[in-house]
């Protein structure tokens, strides 16, 4: 086969070019620019190499972030994941409870997530606040603005109600698409209630909740505007994540190099991450 | 094994059934005897997997009764009945092995280990996938799939009755036979009872000792496949079966003759019909093309490979007739009907005929 060659196909391509450049490529290459640079303003720049990220890896502060958002990812997917398979596997499979659930599950992912931190702000105030003034009525001493005990478990409880519903509807989904035929098999082999869950939903369930696992994960790691409204990141640094530090950084401080260091620390993580989870996907896809 | 009596059965899918078009299964009653080879066959929507969901007790009929052995199982799950189950699309549990897949019913049934490995090996050489044992079931083609979800009823060595729901649906042609083969191998090996479900005449017809007719909620026709050729008892049943099949044709009777427009035909008796619409009903294979007989137009020549089928036209009548592959149709075609063949209907239903 004779194949013709014709460059013009490039003009075909080039307004992705030209919108990621601008949309992507052009803002990081300003992070990577700020990154290995000092200024003091006026747009005078000295050379600093790799001094910021040294000075990233070498600072406290920027790993008790890191760990506190890990062990905030941990907690809202240990308990958004179990919850979701079991709001999904009780949830109505006909007749008209199915769109009133769908509607309900589907409310809280429509409420924009500034909105979801000012419910919350409001809602659990020991002195407004219908769920805080209640608790502290039942003799439970509660104050999130105080406590970072009280902080961390209305900033989970936030991230567990907003988005439980996301595992919930792909469990759905995954659970409705299995045919009645294998239930069935399943009574006549005497499988017991768990026995079908172990053997037959969860496998069926299996793609749809890696996705929900990445997308949560991905989401939690990156929080960052439902914890800012509520606690600020405080009370101290007791909820401070990564990207509360981040902004912290970069707009509180103006230290423009160190928070370029950061991000671009940042989104390799989110890259590496995100490559485990493709592969682990692909893999996993392969062996079907 | 066991014999299974399906007695005076209705069943509605309404809540509240009131004319008996509400009923899917409109009133069967009939017995399985124990050890038999059973095909329902009828087209879509007649009522035959209601049945067969009826007899595995995944449905519980709206009225009547349903015997093992003569024991009332109506009110027993499906799992107290013991049955085993294989359906139109493959089951199987994906995640699990082979053997897994087979162990499954009996591990469910808190069944020694070291008899499960001896049941799921004899059942693995039963359906002849002993070499496949230790590999995931997802990876299997769809027809050793359908042999894991049989393999899981055969497992139990004491289950009531084997049913099947349409299972080689999807299956590649020449893999049917195959299974097809097997099973009936298994059935004369083993001894159970089968029931087969299908809308596909061939695998009825070679399947079953007794194929049950079935059409719009109800059983018309029980019979041999023989039976079913030669006698059919309604109608339907002589379109439904064979290829092509009966040609039914409005006639008036006058003692042993009928009367199709012009021509006179004569009956082999005098049939016992005094009301109703009355039809003749004979098979494209006892239509004999020749130069006697009643005059036709010959519409179409369809060769089929074996035979030829001859479409023509008779008094305004659409007929279809059956010729040898090497036969050649006359210049001056007439048909003569074989009175071995003539069957004659009053209201669609077979009437007898008299010396």
């Amino acid at each position: 086969m004779d194949k013709t060659w014709n460059n013009k196909a490039w003009f075909l391509v080039l307004p992705v070019l030209v919108l990621v450049a601008f949309s992507a490529v052009i803002p990081l290459m300003t992070v990577v620019n700020y990154s290995v640079q000092d200024t003091f303003g006026n747009n005078v720049f000295f050379w600093a190499g790799t001094e910021w990220f040294e000075e990233l890896l070498a600072s406290n502060r920027f790993w008790e972030a890191m760990v506190r958002n890990l062990i905030f990812s941990f907690i809202i997917l240990a308990i958004e994941v179990p919850l979701g398979i079991f709001i999904a596997l009780n949830m109505p499979k006909k007749g008209w409870g199915v769109p009133v659930c769908l509607v309900l599950m589907a409310l809280p992912l429509l409420v924009p997530w500034n909105v979801v931190g000012t419910i919350w702000q409001v809602f659990g105030r020991n002195d407004i606040g219908l769920l805080g003034y209640y608790v502290n009525a039942l003799g439970i001493d509660y104050n999130y603005v105080q406590d970072p005990f009280d902080a961390w478990v209305t900033v989970i409880i936030m991230d567990v109600w907003h988005w439980t519903s996301l595992v919930v509807l792909l469990c759905y989904a995954g659970l409705v698409s299995i045919p009645d035929a294998f239930y069935q098999a399943a009574k006549i082999d005497g499988a017991s209630r768990w026995a079908v869950f172990r053997y037959i939903q969860l496998p069926k369930m299996q793609r749809v909740l890696l996705i929900a696992v990445l997308l949560r994960f991905m989401d939690s790691f990156m929080i960052y505007t439902e914890p800012f409204v509520v606690t600020g990141g405080g009370p101290g640094n007791s909820t401070t994540f990564l990207s509360i530090d981040l902004v912290k950084t970069a707009l509180g401080q103006f230290d423009l190099g160190p928070a370029a260091a950061m991000s671009l620390v940042y989104f390799l993580i989110i890259l590496l991450l995100s490559w485990v989870f493709y592969t682990v996907m692909t893999n996993y896809d392969a062996e079907r | 094994m066991a014999r299974i009596d399906v007695n005076h059965i209705r069943h509605s899918y309404l809540p509240n059934p009131q004319k008996d078009s509400d009923f899917a299964l409109k009133e069967v009653h009939h017995i399985f005897e124990d050890g038999g080879a059973y095909a329902l066959l009828g087209p879509s929507g007649c009522g035959k997997t209601t049945l067969l969901n009826i007899i595995s007790g995944l449905l519980h009929p709206s009225h009547g009764q349903l015997l093992f052995n003569g024991r009332d199982v109506t009110k027993l799950s499906t799992q107290e009945r013991n049955i085993a189950q294989v359906f139109q699309f493959p089951v199987i549990y994906d995640t699990m092995t082979v053997y897994d897949n087979l162990a499954f019913p009996l591990r469910n049934r808190r069944v020694p280990e070291t008899d499960v490995d001896r049941k799921v090996r004899e059942t693995l050489d039963m359906i002849d996938l002993a070499g496949l044992a230790k590999k995931k079931a997802r990876g299997l083609t769809a027809d050793q799939k359908q042999k894991i979800s049989l393999g899981r009823g055969l497992v139990r060595s004491d289950v009531n009755a084997i049913l099947f729901d349409e299972p080689l649906t999807v299956i590649d042609p020449h893999m049917k036979w195959v299974l097809r083969s097997q099973l009936k191998q298994l059935h004369r090996r083993f001894g159970y009872t089968m029931v087969y479900v299908t809308h596909d005449q061939t695998e009825a017809l070679t399947f079953a000792d007794q194929v049950v007719v079935m059409y719009d909620g109800g059983i018309v026709q029980i019979g041999t496949p023989a039976e079913l050729f030669e006698r059919p008892r309604h109608t339907f049943v002589g379109y439904f079966i064979g290829s092509p099949g009966m040609n039914v044709l409005p006639v008036a009777l006058e003692g042993k003759t009928a009367k199709l427009g012009a021509q006179r035909i004569e009956l082999p008796g005098l049939p016992k019909a005094d009301k109703g619409a009355v039809e003749l009903g004979i098979r494209p294979e006892y239509v004999r093309l020749g130069r006697e007989g009643m005059a036709v137009q010959v519409s179409k020549v369809e060769d089929v490979g074996r035979h030829k089928v001859v479409r023509a036209n008779l008094e305004g009548k659409e007929i279809a007739a059956v010729i040898g592959e090497d036969d050649e149709v006359p210049a001056d075609p007439k048909v003569r009907f074989d009175p071995a063949g003539i069957n004659i209907y009053a209201d669609s239903w077979r009437v007898e005929m008299g010396a």
